[in-house]
C-alpha cells in the first residue's frame, strides 16, 4: 500500500470548496433567462378541491405562468409511484392510492404541491403563489396509523380500504406459536418508534432546462442517484424519454435517504420549463423541507420474546404498524418489510420468528427510507426487548446477550437473511472494556452523591447493507436491480478518473475511491479525479443510500481497476520483453519482479495511447469499465453503550459517555468511517432524546422549524469512543461490509436502555424528552 | 419576505419623524433577530423598516457605583462581556451570555428584546426581579408596568425604547432551563436580593408571559436559601401548556429553577 492507499486516514479532498463556501448546488446554478418557482401548497391535512382561480395571481408583476394538476395530466405526466411491490399475506397486491405531481382534485397532507406559479424571483413567484385562491372542502383527517385502522376512520384513498395498504408477514407462524407453547418465560413490550424529519443541511432544489432546440431536457436536481432520477422521470412519469434527459446532482448537501427519491418539484421544474419556455428553478425552505421532504420510521409495534428455563431464545413474534403517510413514496413499502423484518433475528439465534406488518395511509407527509430505513427499527425492537428480557429475569443483560449470540457462519436466520460472517463477541467485549463496564457500579454511586442517577445501556446490532443482490431483491419485488457501475479512465500522462455510479453527498467518496488507486499503483490520489452525479458522464449508476457505495460502488471500481492493471501488465510484459505474470506495479512503477527493469506508471499509459508498441491485436488506449452486482448482503454489527445521567429534578438526560464498537469489515479510510459512525450516533441520540414530529388533530405539522424541532447539536453529545474490529466480508473483493447507517441504527436502544435503567421504570417512549422523563420517574418514586 | 423599503435615521428625533410619517406600516428594526425571520416567514409585512443601529442616542452602556444604564441598541454581545456589569451585577452579564448562541448575540439588541417581549425572552425576567426602569424617547417606566400580557408592553405605536437601567443587588444570579429545539428558556428565574427583600422574576413558563413569583420571593425573602422554596406549590393554571411542556412540569421547573438560582446565586 502507498501511504494513501487502503487504511490510511487521508484528509478529504472535497473539504477544500465545502469548507472554503466553493461548493457548488444546484441552488448555486444559474442559466440564461432563468426564472424562479414557488409551489402552491395544500394549507389542510385532507380536503376537496373545488376549484382553483389564478386570475388575481397571474396578473401580477412579474408572473411568467402558472400551471396546474389538469394541466399536467394533460399533457401525460404520470403519477408517482412506489418502486417495490410488496403483497399482503393473502397474495393480494399492495394498494396504491394514485400521487399526480400537482393535485387537481384531493389533497392528503399539509404542504401537498398544488399549482407551480413561475415568476422573474423567487419572491415575486411566492407573492402570486400566495395570491392564488384555492376553493377547498375540508374532509375528516387521521394522522396515527392505528387510528387510522379503525372503523369510521377518514378514508383517504378509493384503492385502499380502511386506508391498509398492505398486511404483510414474514416468518413461520405455526413454528413460532409452537415455540411460545414451550416458553419458561415471555417478555412483552408495546413499542414505539417515532417519526423523524430528515434534515439534511442543504433543502433539496431542482432547476428544469427544456432546449427546444434539441427537444432535450436538463435537470439539476438534489438527489442521491441521478440516473435511478432520469429512469424513472422517463419511463414512470414520462417527463422526458431516457436519452432526451440529463440529469446533474452536482454536490449535495446531506441526503440521509430523503434525496432518494424522486418528488414532484422536479417532474413539475421540468415540464413547467417547456411549457413556459424559460429555465424554472426551485429551492425549497426549510418549512417546505419540513413538510414536504419524506419522513422516516414511525411505527407501533407489539413484540414477544419466549425464552427457555435456561433463558435461550426459543421465538419472537412481532407486530407493528407502519405509518406510510398519504402517498406511497418510492420505496416507502420496502421499508417496513424487507428492510425490517428481515432483520428481526438481531446477533441471535433465534429458532422461530413470525412478524406481521400492516401499511397504512395516515394524512401525514410520505414516510419513506431515512439513515438506517427499517433496520433502526427492527434494532430497537430487539435491543429494548433483550434488555428488557434480562432486567425482567434479573440477569446481565450482556451475558443474557453472549448467551445467544449466532457463533458460527454462514448463519441462516428465520427471517431470509443469511449472515456470512460475525464476531459478535469481539464487539462485545471491546465495547465493554471501553465503557469500563466492571466500574459502573461505582460511578452510579459517585453519581447518586451529587443527586443524579445513572444508568447504562447497551444495544448489539446488526444491519443488512451492501444493497443488493440484484437477483434476490428482484425476487422480493424491487423494480430495479442494486449493482452498481464503474469506469476507469487513465489519461495519457498517468493520471486518472473514475467514474462511478455511486453519489457522494458528505460521504468522501472524491477521498476513499481515489484511495483505491493509490493502493493499486502506488499513486497520489491528486492524481485521482473522482467523477459522479452526472448522467451525461457516468453511463449508469444505482446512487447512494443503504451503505452501498463502499460494498457495491467501490467493488465495481475494483473490477475494473483489474481490468486496467491486467492491461497495463500485459503493454509493460511487451515493452520489458517479460513474462505478464512477473510484472509488479508499485509507487507508481511497472517492474519485472526480482530485475531493475521497470517503466514509470505515466510511460505505460502514454504507450497505450501512442500505439507505438503494443502487442499484436490489442487496442489502444486504457479505459475499463466494470458492473458488480453483490452476491449477498454485508452484515456490519456491533455493540453500543451508553451511560447517562438524569436530573431527577427536571427529568433532563445527560448522555457522560457513549461508546460504539463496530465490524465493518475492512475500512479504506478510518477518519472518513469515524465520521460517518459520529454523524449517525448524533442522529441515533437526536431520535433518542429529542427529535419529536408532533401534527395536531387538524393535520398540521406543528414542529416544522427548528424553533419546535430539536435537532442534536454538540452540546448535546459527548465526545464518542469509537473502535473498530475488523472480520472481512466473504462476498465483495474488498472484504467491506459498510458504516454509513450503523450509528444512527445502533445508538437508540442504548440510549433509552441507559435512561430507563438510571430512573427504574422501562415504560419510556422516544423521544426521551425531559418531561417524559420526569414524568415516568414520578410514576415510580 | 413581501417587498419593504428601508430607512437610516442617524438620531432619536429622525427616526420618531419617520415612524410618525410612515405610521404604523413602519416598524423598527434593531438586530432584526426577531423581526427578520418573521418577516421571511411572512407572518410580518411592515412596509417601512426604520433601521435604529445607527442612532447614537441608542448605544452604550454606563455604570456608575452600583446604577447600571444599558442603552437600547446594545447587544447581548456587549451586555454579556462588559466588565464593569459583570464586576457590579455578574448574573445579569450572564443571562446575556446565555442569549441564543453568538450571532444571536451579536445581533440582537436590549431595546429590541425588551420591546418585543417575547415570552420566553431573557431579559424580562431580570428587569422585573431587578425592578428596573424602562427608558423610551418619551417617558420612563418602571419594569412591573412595561411587562403587560404576551408580547404586550405599555410602549405606545412609535414609542422606542431608549435604555433600561437598575441598581444592582447585594446578590443576584439567572438560571436558565431551555428548550431543546429553540434554546429559549422554558423555564427562566432570575433572582435578586437586596436588603429590603427577594424578588423573583420568572421567564418561559407563565401563560401570560414573565412574572413575578411572589410566593417564592416571600419565602427567599424570609431565607435567601434553595430549600425556602421547597414546601410552596406554583399553580399550574397560570402556567404555560404546549408539545414541549405541560403546565404541571413548568410549575415543578419554575420551582427547581428557583433554587438552582438561589444556589448560584450564593456562588456568584
Ligand atoms: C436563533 C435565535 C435564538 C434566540 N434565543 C433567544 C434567547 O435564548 N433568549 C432571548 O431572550 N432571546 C432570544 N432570541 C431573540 C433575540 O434576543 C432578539 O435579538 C431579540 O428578541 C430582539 O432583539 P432585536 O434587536 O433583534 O430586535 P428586532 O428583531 O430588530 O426587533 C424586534 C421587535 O422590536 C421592535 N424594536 C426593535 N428595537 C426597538 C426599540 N429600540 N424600541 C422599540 N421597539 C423596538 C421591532 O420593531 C420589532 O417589532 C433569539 C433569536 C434567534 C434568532
Amino acid at each position: 500500500m502507498g501511504v494513501e492507499g487502503i487504511g490510511a486516514k487521508v484528509l478529504r479532498k472535497e473539504d477544500r470548496r465545502f469548507i472554503t463556501g466553493r461548493g457548488r448546488y444546484v441552488d448555486d446554478m444559474s442559466v440564461p433567462g432563468m426564472k424562479y418557482a414557488a409551489f402552491v401548497r395544500s394549507p389542510h391535512a385532507h380536503a376537496k378541491i373545488n376549484g382553483i382561480d389564478t386570475s388575481a395571481a397571474e396578473a401580477m408583476p412579474g408572473v411568467i405562468g402558472i400551471l396546474n394538476g389538469q394541466q399536467l395530466q394533460g399533457d401525460g405526466i404520470g403519477n408517482l409511484i412506489c418502486g417495490w411491490a410488496v403483497n399482503s399475506k393473502d397474495g393480494t397486491p399492495m394498494k396504491m392510492g394514485a400521487w399526480p405531481a400537482l393535485a387537481s382534485q384531493t389533497v392528503r397532507y399539509v404542504g401537498q404541491a398544488v399549482a407551480i406559479v413561475v415568476a422573474d424571483t423567487q419572491a415575486k413567484a411566492r407573492d402570486a403563489a400566495e395570491a392564488v385562491v384555492i376553493d377547498y372542502e375540508e374532509l375528516p383527517v387521521v394522522t396515527k396509523a392505528v387510528e387510522a385502522l379503525k372503523d369510521g376512520a377518514p378514508q383517504l384513498h378509493p384503492e385502499a380500504p380502511g386506508n391498509l395498504i398492505f398486511d404483510w408477514e414474514l416468518g413461520d407462524k405455526a413454528a413460532t406459536d409452537e415455540a411460545f407453547s414451550k416458553a419458561a418465560h415471555v417478555t412483552k413490550l408495546h413499542i414505539h418508534n417515532n417519526r423523524l424529519v430528515p434534515n439534511p443541511m442543504e433543502p433539496r432544489a431542482a432547476l428544469g432546462l427544456y432546449d427546444p432546440a434539441e427537444d432535450h431536457y436538463t435537470c439539476w436536481t438534489t438527489s442521491q442517484n441521478p440516473h435511478v432520477a432520469r429512469l424513472v422521470m422517463s419511463a414512470f412519469y414520462n417527463v422526458a424519454p431516457e436519452h432526451k434527459l440529463r440529469v446533474i446532482a452536482p454536490d449535495v448537501g446531506g441526503g440521509f435517504g430523503s434525496k432518494i427519491y424522486i418528488y414532484p418539484e422536479e417532474i413539475v421544474c421540468l415540464w413547467a420549463s417547456k411549457r413556459t419556455g424559460v429555465p424554472v428553478k426551485w429551492t425549497s425552505d426549510r418549512t417546505e423541507a419540513f413538510l414536504t421532504d419524506a419522513h422516516g420510521r414511525d411505527h407501533e409495534t407489539d413484540v414477544e420474546l419466549a425464552l427457555d428455563a435456561d433463558n435461550r431464545i426459543l421465538g419472537l413474534k412481532v407486530e407493528t404498524t407502519a405509518n406510510l403517510g398519504a402517498y406511497m413514496s418510492l420505496f416507502s413499502s420496502s421499508v417496513p418489510t424487507y428492510l425490517y423484518a428481515t432483520l428481526l433475528s438481531g446477533q441471535y439465534d433465534i429458532p422461530a420468528i413470525h412478524a406481521n406488518v400492516k401499511a397504512v395511509y395516515t394524512n401525514t407527509v410520505p414516510v419513506d427510507a431515512y439513515r438506517g430505513a427499517g433496520r433502526p427499527e427492527a434494532t430497537y425492537v430487539i435491543e429494548r426487548t433483550m434488555e428488557t428480557a434480562a432486567r425482567e429475569l434479573g440477569i446481565s443483560p450482556a451475558e443474557f446477550r453472549r448467551k445467544n449470540f449466532i457463533r458460527s457462519f454462514p448463519h441462516q436466520t428465520p427471517v431470509i437473511m443469511n449472515y456470512d460472517a460475525g464476531d459478535f463477541e469481539a464487539c462485545l467485549n471491546a465495547g465493554m472494556e471501553a465503557a469500563d463496564v466492571s466500574g459502573f457500579e461505582g460511578r452510579r454511586a459517585e453519581a447518586k452523591s451529587r443527586g443524579k442517577l445513572r444508568g447504562l445501556g447497551m444495544s448489539c446490532y446488526i444491519e443488512a447493507c451492501g444493497i443488493a443482490p440484484s437477483k434476490a431483491v428482484g425476487s422480493l419485488g424491487a423494480g430495479v436491480g442494486l449493482w452498481e457501475s464503474a469506469e476507469v479512465r487513465v489519461n495519457p500522462v498517468g493520471t486518472i478518473e473514475i467514474l462511478t455510479g455511486s453519489h457522494s453527498h458528505g460521504q468522501g467518496h472524491e477521498t476513499t475511491f481515489a484511495q483505491l488507486v493509490a493502493e493499486r499503483f502506488g499513486l497520489p490520489v491528486d492524481n485521482v479525479q473522482v467523477i459522479h452525479g452526472d448522467t451525461d458522464k457516468v453511463q449508469f449508476g444505482m446512487g447512494t443510500y443503504g451503505s452501498r457505495s463502499g460494498a457495491v460502488g467501490m467493488s465495481a471500481i475494483h473490477k475494473a481497476l483489474d481490468k486496467v492493471e491486467a492491461k497495463a501488465k500485459k503493454i509493460a510484459a511487451h515493452v520489458l520483453e517479460a513474462d505478464e505474470g512477473d510484472i509488479v506495479i508499485e509507487n507508481g512503477e511497472v517492474k519485472v519482479a526480482g530485475t531493475d527493469k521497470k517503466l514509470g506508471w505515466h510511460e505505460v499509459c502514454l504507450g497505450a495511447y501512442t500505439g507505438h508498441n503494443l502487442p499484436d491485436g490489442m487496442e489502444p488506449g486504457l479505459k475499463e469499465g466494470a458492473f458488480y452486482d453483490p452476491t449477498n448482503f454485508t452484515f456490519p454489527a456491533g455493540c453500543y453503550i451508553c451511560e447517562v445521567e438524569v436530573d431527577p429534578e427536571t427529568g433532563t438526560t445527560e448522555i457522560i459517555q457513549f461508546v460504539a464498537a463496530d465490524d465493518f469489515g475492512r475500512v479504506i479510510n478510518p477518519m472518513i468511517v469515524e465520521g460517518q459512525v459520529h454523524g449517525g450516533l448524533a442522529q441515533g441520540i437526536g431520535q433518542a432524546i429529542l427529535e419529536s414530529t408532533h401534527y395536531d388533530d387538524s393535520g398540521q405539522l406543528t414542529t416544522a422549524s427548528y424553533m419546535d424541532y430539536a435537532m442534536p447539536r454538540a452540546w448535546d453529545l459527548p465526545n464518542f469512543k469509537v473502535s473498530t474490529t475488523e472480520t472481512l466480508c466473504p462476498g465483495n473483493p474488498l472484504g467491506m461490509k459498510g458504516c454509513g447507517e450503523a450509528g444512527a441504527i445502533g445508538s437508540p436502544p442504548a440510549v433509552i436502555n441507559a435512561i430507563t435503567d438510571a430512573i427504574g421504570n422501562n415504560d419510556l417512549t422516544m423521544p426521551a424528552t425531559p418531561e417524559k422523563v420526569w414524568k415516568a420517574l414520578n410514576a415510580v418514586r | 419576505m413581501y417587498e419593504t423599503s428601508y430607512h437610516r435615521p442617524s438620531s432619536l428625533a429622525e427616526a420618531t419623524q419617520l415612524a410618525a410619517e410612515k405610521g404604523d406600516e413602519a416598524k423598527y428594526l434593531s438586530g432584526g433577530m426577531t423581526l427578520i425571520p418573521t418577516m421571511k416567514q411572512r407572518l410580518a409585512a411592515p412596509e417601512a423598516l426604520i433601521d435604529l443601529r445607527h442612532v447614537g442616542e441608542l448605544k452604550g452602556i454606563s455604570v456608575n457605583g452600583r446604577s447600571i444604564r444599558i442603552g437600547g441598541g446594545t447587544t447581548h454581545a456587549e451586555v454579556a462581556t462588559n466588565e464593569e456589569i459583570k464586576s457590579v451585577c455578574p448574573g445579569f452579564a450572564a443571562l446575556a451570555g446565555l442569549i441564543g448562541d453568538p450571532a444571536v448575540r451579536h445581533m440582537g439588541t436590549v431595546g429590541g428584546s425588551v420591546a418585543n417581549f417575547d415570552p420566553a425572552a431573557d431579559y424580562p425576567a431580570a428587569l422585573l426581579a431587578l425592578g428596573g426602569t424602562i427608558h423610551t424617547d418619551k417617558r420612563e417606566i418602571p419594569a412591573d408596568e412595561f411587562f403587560q400580557g404576551l408580547f404586550e408592553t405599555a410602549l405606545d405605536e412609535g414609542e422606542i425604547v431608549t435604555a433600561v437601567s437598575f441598581d444592582a443587588p447585594d446578590q443576584c444570579a439567572y438560571e436558565k432551563f431551555r428548550n431543546p429545539a429553540s434554546r429559549y428558556a422554558m423555564c427562566g428565574v432570575f433572582v435578586a436580593k437586596r436588603a429590603d427583600g427577594v424578588k423573583v422574576g420568572v421567564t418561559g413558563a407563565g401563560a401570560s408571559g414573565a412574572f413575578r413569583w411572589s410566593d417564592g420571593e416571600q419565602a427567599l425573602s424570609g431565607n435567601f436559601a434553595p430549600e425556602a422554596v421547597d414546601g410552596l406549590t406554583v399553580p399550574e393554571g397560570d402556567m404555560v401548556s404546549d408539545i414541549h411542556g405541560s403546565s404541571a412540569y413548568r410549575a415543578n421547573l419554575v420551582k427547581v429553577v428557583t433554587k438552582r438560582a438561589v444556589k448560584k446565586a450564593h456562588s456568584h
